[in-house]
């Protein structure tokens, strides 16, 4: 079918539905869009979730074992040999985690997927404002992580395939110094690739949020989740262009002999850094504002009670996406800048932790009062709240460059990241899931599967993620596929509590097998009086297309 | 006669006895062996009195909200979504909180980012004593040294390469005006050629060693990539990067070994770059000095496997925690 046919499919009935290939390979429809970006988010979550399965395997024992085993028995390499490949493939594998968790699984799926499916039904909207660009950004993803994982297998370095210098990408080691081979190249094509998918996915974003609101819906009654998108979607914006910018001296300099990162030519790698972390800085509010939203909703439905301080809810998230851009060189408070220059990145970056205070708070005074039922989202909601909590109190430790000097690069950090990402935008991830499975496939969950899911989880993710503060504090430094003895005990209980949650990741795909089986019918509403968003609105699942009639919102507040 | 107590101090006191390493299921930072690390600890002990009360305090609310407010005990929810005075507060007491952390934050970075002028310090000192202020005088020399600032700067340049430290000490030179520069090698480095050494992924050939009581300024440099010059008891940590001459500083008082790990991502064996910091009395550091500009880096290596007991008992880093 020619691409003007499947434009002209929207005249037809509501729930009139393209044959399969039409749907899901040229699909419009930002619902099936959204669908794709979960299903793509899954898989790259399987892949990224493995690669942080090879770390905790390496770490839980001192010496080189699982990384030295994998290159003797798949790559048939011996002796010496197999030891350096084995520490580039560690490096590699650290890198890859970090960017396909970050680019393919919590920016797909909160962005992408939620996004998709719900910034249009919550406001009120037929679809996105670009359907056509909404199925560009998400082949595009599909693309970039397909380059990526290419570029896993191609030479890189003097001692095997792929990209083993972090992905924070700093040259001189991502440069012809460190990684001469193409494996480099290809990341940045992967990048780029991504980045383009982002910012048309923004644009289509910003858009559709500001043009096609359902009347009657202002600004300041939008639903929080939207705000968060929107913020998001204005970082992003705002922030890829440098990166792409920063890659492509990158590129430059590694094939065109331009000198932007090499001293030797009158470059200075620490540009790179400023570049990247203008960019990375804001890339973390990108990963955890729709979180937020997600949060939100939950707290309210399942308090039955409206958002306490939804102006203050909306306007923290707008303050902490305008202070995420002047922030960004607390990443780099050992690469040797003028002390004056620390003073203020310190004092800048604390004062983040205002706004994001008064967003814990307000979901505190949400349920205060409430009538609260416990239900899987709800679970996680209150989970999301407590660890990025925790997450949040080290980022005040750490934004004290006083104290960054001796945590810099060590455990402690990873602990802390990982606490506002895995444990922060990874719960908001599952409360979204659990919130919307069933509006979304019109089938319902296991509560009792999904509720164990959180708890091992909660679990696990706690003995994983817990001790790393210990081993910062001792001195582990990051990205280290060997360590001294003195870190052997705690790094043991976080490879444990890493198995806590490969129980945990079990019973989810479990309960997501369980539920697509049993196909037990779902309803329009299953939450009740609390859920007051518009997508409740709608039968569950929606129809292929909604609101040909547009609602007139008469609601009080975005809640 | 000096040399056989040296050795019969090795025998008594195993090496580690003298060390600062990672100490298996620790919950804290290793022991400060410098004044910088010091108050790292203080700022941080200040920073758990703040941080562990508030996660508390959210996880009390959430408690008592999960407790109090669930659809049992609270079967018809309010209605309220607006309260002004708390929002304020909830607002105003954070930034509060912030302002306090800050007022410590910033004469920590201070202190530790700038290298002390020792002019100053010896003035400073002087004035304080011939005002007879003594209490001033005593919180002053908690954080400089004004005897060791009479003595000036022990300049080390270290330099990161993949993958080992080039350590030189340009103000140190024989007669021909050639001054002490030797790359310090990791001993292990997860082959089956390692040397037996210990602690293991600790241990360098050839470590760096500076005077105790000294005021030490470092210039770190990078050959190829970069890499970050980092000893977690000196609570420093300093990036070395190609094209960039960056700098600090430490003093330590207690003589002993101090270990670090090369702290940013430089490549396959980015974990098998250790730092190993032999701090000596001066006496020890001068004739470690004259060996190394003989050229003789074994017997030099070997003058500071023990640390010289001089007329002040050695404190052992790892025990005053």
């Amino acid at each position: 079918m020619p691409m003007d046919e499947v434009a002209l499919d929207h005249h037809h009935d509501a729930d009139h539905k393209p044959g399969f290939f039409v749907r899901w390979l040229f699909s419009t429809n930002h619902k099936d869009i959204g669908t794709l970006y979960l299903v793509f988010a899954l898989i790259a979550g399987i892949v990224g979730y493995t690669l942080s399965g090879l770390i905790r395997w390496e770490l839980m024992e001192p010496g080189i074992g699982p990384m030295l085993w994998i290159q003797t028995h798949f790559f048939g390499l011996e002796g010496a040999e197999a030891i350096q490949h084995a520490k580039h493939f560690y490096n590699m594998v650290i890198t890859y985690h970090g960017l396909i968790m970050i680019f393919f699984l919590v920016m797909p799926a909160l962005i992408g997927g939620f996004g998709n499916w719900f910034v249009p039904l919550m406001i009120g909207a037929p679809d996105m404002a670009f359907p056509r660009m909404n199925n560009i950004s998400f082949w595009l993803t599909v693309a970039a992580f397909t380059l990526a994982c290419i570029s896993m297998t191609i030479p890189g370095g003097a001692s095997g395939n792929g990209f083993a210098g972090g992905w924070v990408l700093y040259p001189p080691l991502s440069s012809t110094v460190g990684h001469p081979g193409p494996a480099m190249d290809l990341l940045i094509l992967s990048l780029h690739t991504a980045g383009i998918a982002s910012i048309l996915g923004a644009i289509n974003f910003i858009v559709t949020i500001l043009n096609m609101r359902a009347p009657g819906m202002t600004m300041h009654k939008m639903p929080l989740f939207a705000w968060g998108i929107l913020v998001t979607a204005v970082l992003l914006l705002l922030s890829l262009p440098v990166l792409a910018a920063a890659l492509t001296m990158l590129l430059t300099d590694r094939n065109f002999g331009s000198q932007f990162f090499n001293p030797g030519g009158g470059g200075d790698p620490v540009m790179f850094q400023h570049l990247f972390w203008f960019f990375g800085h804001p890339e973390v509010y990108i990963m955890i504002l729709p979180a937020f939203g997600i949060i939100s909703h939950i707290v309210s439905t399942f308090s039955k009670k409206p958002i306490f301080g939804y102006l203050g809810m909306a306007y923290a998230m707008v303050s902490i996406g305008v202070i995420g851009f002047v922030v960004w060189a607390h990443h780099m408070y050992t690469v040797g800048m003028n002390v004056d220059l620390k003073a203020y990145f310190v004092a800048a970056t604390m004062v983040i932790a205002v706004p994001t205070g008064i967003k814990i708070f307000s979901w505190i005074a949400t349920m205060w009062g409430g009538s609260i039922e416990f239900k899987v989202p709800m679970l996680w909601a209150i989970g999301f709240i407590f660890l990025f909590t925790v997450g949040g109190v080290t980022g005040v430790v750490l934004a004290n460059a006083g104290i960054d000097h001796t945590l810099h690069d060590t455990y402690y950090v990873v602990a802390h990241f990982h606490y506002v990402l895995s444990l922060g935008a990874v719960f908001g991830l599952f409360a979204g899931w659990y919130y919307w499975f069933e509006k979304m496939f019109g089938i319902k969950y296991n509560g009792m599967i999904g509720g164990l899911h959180f708890w091992l989880m909660f679990i696990g993710s706690n003995v994983l993620f817990f001790p790393q503060h210990f081993l910062g504090l001792q001195g582990m430094p990051r990205r280290y596929i060997d360590y001294a003895d003195g870190f052997h005990t705690w790094h043991y209980w976080s490879s444990v509590g890493y198995l806590i949650t490969l129980a945990a990741t079990t019973v989810f795909f479990i309960g997501l097998v369980e539920a697509f089986v049993r196909r037990r019918k779902g309803v329009a509403n299953p939450w009740g009086e609390g859920a007051t968003t518009l997508e409740w609105t709608l039968p569950s699942p929606p129809p292929f297309h909604q609101y040909s009639e547009l609602p007139h919102f008469t609601g009080k507040g975005g809640h | 006669m000096r040399h056989f107590l040296a050795a019969l101090g090795a025998a008594l006191f195993a090496a580690p006895a003298f060390a600062a390493i990672p100490k298996d299921g620790a919950y804290g930072m290793q022991p400060a062996a410098t004044r910088i690390a010091e108050r790292i600890h203080h700022f941080h002990n200040f920073l758990l009195w703040i941080i562990i009360p508030i996660t508390l305090f959210v996880m009390i609310l959430l408690l008592w909200v999960i407790v109090r407010h669930n659809s049992r005990a609270n079967p018809t929810p309010r209605k309220f979504s607006h309260n002004t005075l708390i929002e304020v507060i909830w607002t105003v007491v954070p930034a509060l909180i912030l302002v306090a952390i800050a007022s410590q934050s910033f004469p920590q970075l201070y202190y530790e980012d700038v290298p002390p002028n020792l002019q100053n310090v010896q003035d400073k000192a002087k004035t304080l004593l011939a005002d007879g202020k003594s209490a001033q005088y005593e919180a002053f020399v908690k954080e400089y040294n004004p005897d060791a600032a009479a003595k000036g700067y022990v300049n080390v340049k270290i330099q990161g390469n993949q993958w080992n430290w080039t350590y030189s000490y340009p103000d140190i030179t024989d007669d021909a005006g050639n001054s002490i520069e030797f790359i310090s090698n990791p001993l292990q480095t997860g082959l089956p050629t390692d040397q037996p050494g210990e602690p293991r992924n600790l241990a360098v050939d050839y470590p760096m060693v500076v005077p105790a009581g000294r005021y030490i300024r470092y210039y770190t440099a990078a050959a190829d990539v970069i890499h970050s010059f980092a000893v977690p008891s000196f609570g420093v940590k300093t990036d070395a990067i190609p094209g960039r001459l960056n700098e600090g500083w430490f003093l330590v008082d207690e003589p002993g070994v101090y270990y670090g790990q090369c702290s940013e991502l430089c490549g396959v064996n980015h974990a098998y770059m250790p730092i190993e910091v032999v701090v000596v009395p001066q006496e020890q550091f001068d004739r470690w000095a004259q060996l190394m500009l003989t050229g003789d880096y074994d017997a030099a290596a070997a003058s500071v496997k023990t640390i010289a007991s001089l007329d002040q008992p050695v404190k052992y880093a790892s025990t005053n925690h």
